[in-house]
């Protein structure tokens, strides 16, 4: 048999596969009524935003002079635990793509001709740029950069003590990508990767469990079809379903919550099947390790907690220790926060999130193939 | 000694043991195409097992065989391409139409218009004008026909029927059976387990297993000579209380009753007819010589296996 008719044999039988899971789907009502109601009851309950402090958050500093001013005040940033340098740079570009890409949250950027003015007495503007798609974050660290920049320019005395009150120079913030400081501009594009990781997660979570616990995994089992042709037919059908969970989200995002989407529908639209996937492929692999349906649903939700409170979702990631920021890091939602909010807020592109992408990819393919290696084709 | 190429299941020796119990031990057998093939024995006894090893489905822990010409434990897929196999239990989705199953079936082997291949086998069955109807909301016979439908339709070489006729009517039973025989007609090679004695007198040949050990095969007459046990059949008044006084007696075998008759049975003719001698003058009792029939044999093959394995 030649390799394209083999092909041709593989894709007939997932879609045999494909077409019974989807008939076995509409006839699951209660199935089909959680897939509509979770995500308008996630919606409106989640109307409250969550605080935290947050520490080591990622920054970056424009240096558009060289100046003794400029060490100085990078100096006193460092010497609290409230920032954490990623990106000294004098080009204006690099700086504004690493806030795009997420890999600083918060910017300082040092005027040309700053320590001049300064010394001049002419109260020059330090700027400060803030990644405020999670104003919880970034609220913080922006009340306390005030004080930093005072103290660290009063020690290395640039300006007198007396001044410190009425401070020689001015903190102009701008708040990027949110300026109203709006949560729920930072909840719904959140929620909407929690309440696909959770419905997800479930559906096919079932899937293997459920055929052997009503006894059609002996039939399937003796008919010549392959674990990886099973378990995309499986997935195929709750691609679609998720991707319909994600339309109603967006549109009551759009019209209840007024979130714009600033950035791209189709990488959205790209992104967020790359993520179904993902989580479909985690709840089969699930299926594949559960006993039965019950403990099935127990992994589920055993990786859905970790899920909301890890992902940067609920709480801000940068506040997180780091073992807790490596946990959130193998979590698809994490990722997908970061996208959603990337494109929704502040119309990151696919270069930006590239990292993202891929990293959705590889766990993807991660729990695909743990799922294919514990399928058993045997009774054993 | 059968032709090579005739011979469609051809295995030796076959062992699987589940958490350090023998399950099947030791077993080989061969079925030649186009037979029907009765598997009986008692529950427990390794039937089903064994079924699942020749399709693939358990891998044996040793023994080696040949299924379709392709070896049993290294081409379980080309196996399966060939196999229908009927589970025990009913195994199509029950919330799914007797249509939708068919053509899911069709799909999955890669039929041509799996439509018009479920249409044929539903007219086939006779189930016009049902198949709208969910699997699950069908009565045990229909099922089981609906089942036997769907393991015949991608056409297999092989049947492996796993006690298809458990629980299902009399009448239900007569039709699966002539359908059976018309697909055997056909050059299909079916290998059936079952419990009734009814049945396995329908079948071409026999093997017996008890305990994971084939104990007998052959014809069903060979079976029955090969066991060389002698029948006694009792009637009148005087049957009721009997069986008590003779069961333990040092000749006989066993003692079962059948319908107003009783039979009684042992394997040393001479022993038998010695502790029967006291009982043959009571006016109330007639004795005649009876036949053995295979359900006298199998029991008798039962009692003895368990105490071999006592």
């Amino acid at each position: 048999m030649s390799a394209f008719s083999r092909f041709a044999d593989s894709l007939g039988r997932i879609w045999a596969m494909m077409i019974k899971e989807t008939i076995q789907l509409t006839r699951d009502r209660v199935t089909l009524a959680t897939m509509i109601s979770i995500p308008v009851m996630q919606l409106i309950l989640f109307g409250f935003a969550i605080n935290t402090t947050p520490h080591h958050m990622p920054v970056g500093v424009l240096m558009q002079e060289e100046s003794d001013v400029g060490r100085s005040i990078l100096a006193g940033l460092q010497n609290t635990d409230f920032y954490d340098f990623k990106l000294v740079t004098r080009s204006e570009a690099e700086f504004d793509a690493a806030m795009r890409a997420g890999d600083i949250l918060f910017g300082v950027e040092i005027p040309a001709g700053f320590e001049r003015a300064l010394r001049r007495g002419e109260r020059p503007a330090l700027l400060v740029a803030a990644d405020a798609t999670d104003p919880v974050a970034t609220g913080t660290a922006l009340g306390a950069l005030d004080n930093v920049v005072k103290l660290a320019l009063v020690r290395d005395r640039f300006t007198g003590a007396e001044t410190a009150t009425a401070p020689a120079f001015e903190i102009r913030q701008h708040r990027r990508y949110n300026p109203a400081g709006s949560s729920q501009l930072n909840i719904v594009p959140g929620l909407l990767g929690t309440i696909l990781t959770m419905t997800l997660l479930i559906f096919t979570a079932l899937s293997v469990t459920r055929e052997i616990e009503r006894g059609t995994m002996e039939n399937l089992l003796a008919m010549p079809i392959r674990p990886t042709e099973i378990m995309l037919g499986k997935i195929a059908p709750y691609v679609v379903a998720g991707f319909f969970q994600a339309a109603l989200i967006l549109i009551a995002g759009l019209v209840v919550f007024r979130v714009p989407v600033v950035g791209s529908f189709g990488l959205l639209t790209f992104l967020t099947t790359l993520f179904i996937v993902t989580n479909l492929s985690i709840g089969y692999t699930f299926s594949t390790l559960a006993r039965n349906q019950l403990q099935a649903v127990q992994m589920a939700m055993m990786f859905f907690l970790p899920s909301i409170l890890l992902s940067g979702f609920m709480f801000p990631f940068s506040g997180m220790p780091y073992w807790a920021q490596w946990v959130g890091e193998i979590l698809p939602l994490t990722h997908y926060v970061r996208i959603v909010r990337a494109i929704m807020l502040k119309g990151a592109d696919l270069t930006d999130l590239a990292r993202e992408g891929l990293a959705l990819t590889a766990l993807m393919l991660a729990a695909m193939t743990v799922a294919v290696k514990r399928f058993r084709v045997t009774l054993d | 000694m059968v032709e090579a190429a005739e011979v469609v299941i051809d295995v030796e020796g076959l062992v699987k043991t589940f958490d350090g119990r023998r399950v099947v031990n030791n077993l080989s057998m061969q079925v030649r195409k186009g037979q029907i093939y009765g598997f009986l024995g008692p529950n427990g006894s390794g039937k089903t097992t064994t079924i699942r090893m020749l399709c693939g489905l358990l891998v044996p822990d040793a023994g080696r065989g040949t299924c379709l010409g392709h070896d049993i434990l290294t081409e379980a897929r080309q196996i399966r391409r060939r196999v229908g196999y009927m589970t025990q239990k009913f195994s199509l989705y029950q919330d799914l139409t007797i249509r939708e199953n068919l053509e899911f079936v069709g799909r999955l082997y890669r039929l041509d218009h799996p439509r018009d291949r479920a249409s044929a086998a539903i007219e086939r069955l006779g189930l016009n004008g049902r198949d709208g109807q969910l699997a699950g909301q069908l009565s045990g016979g229909w099922k089981q026909r609906l089942a036997l439908g769907a393991c015949i339709l991608p056409e297999p070489d092989l049947l492996l029927l796993d006690e298809p006729t458990a629980g299902v009517d009399p009448q239900a039973r007569r039709d699966f059976w002539t359908e059976i025989h018309a697909l055997a007609a056909e050059g299909l090679t079916v290998l059936v387990s079952t419990h009734y004695m009814d049945e396995a007198e329908r079948c071409h040949e026999i093997a017996y297993i008890a305990y994971g050990e084939l104990l007998v095969k052959g014809t069903v007459d060979e079976v029955v000579a090969g066991a060389g046990l002698t029948t006694l059949t009792v009637t009148g008044p005087g049957v009721v209380g009997l069986p008590r006084d003779l069961k333990g007696l040092p000749g006989v075998d066993m003692v079962a009753p059948f319908g107003l008759n009783l039979h009684v049975c042992g394997r040393d003719r001479a022993a038998l007819e010695a502790a029967v001698a006291p009982f043959r003058g009571r006016a109330d009792l007639t004795w005649s010589e009876g036949a053995a029939t295979l359900e006298d044999v199998f029991i008798d093959l039962m009692s003895r296996s368990r105490d071999n394995f006592k």
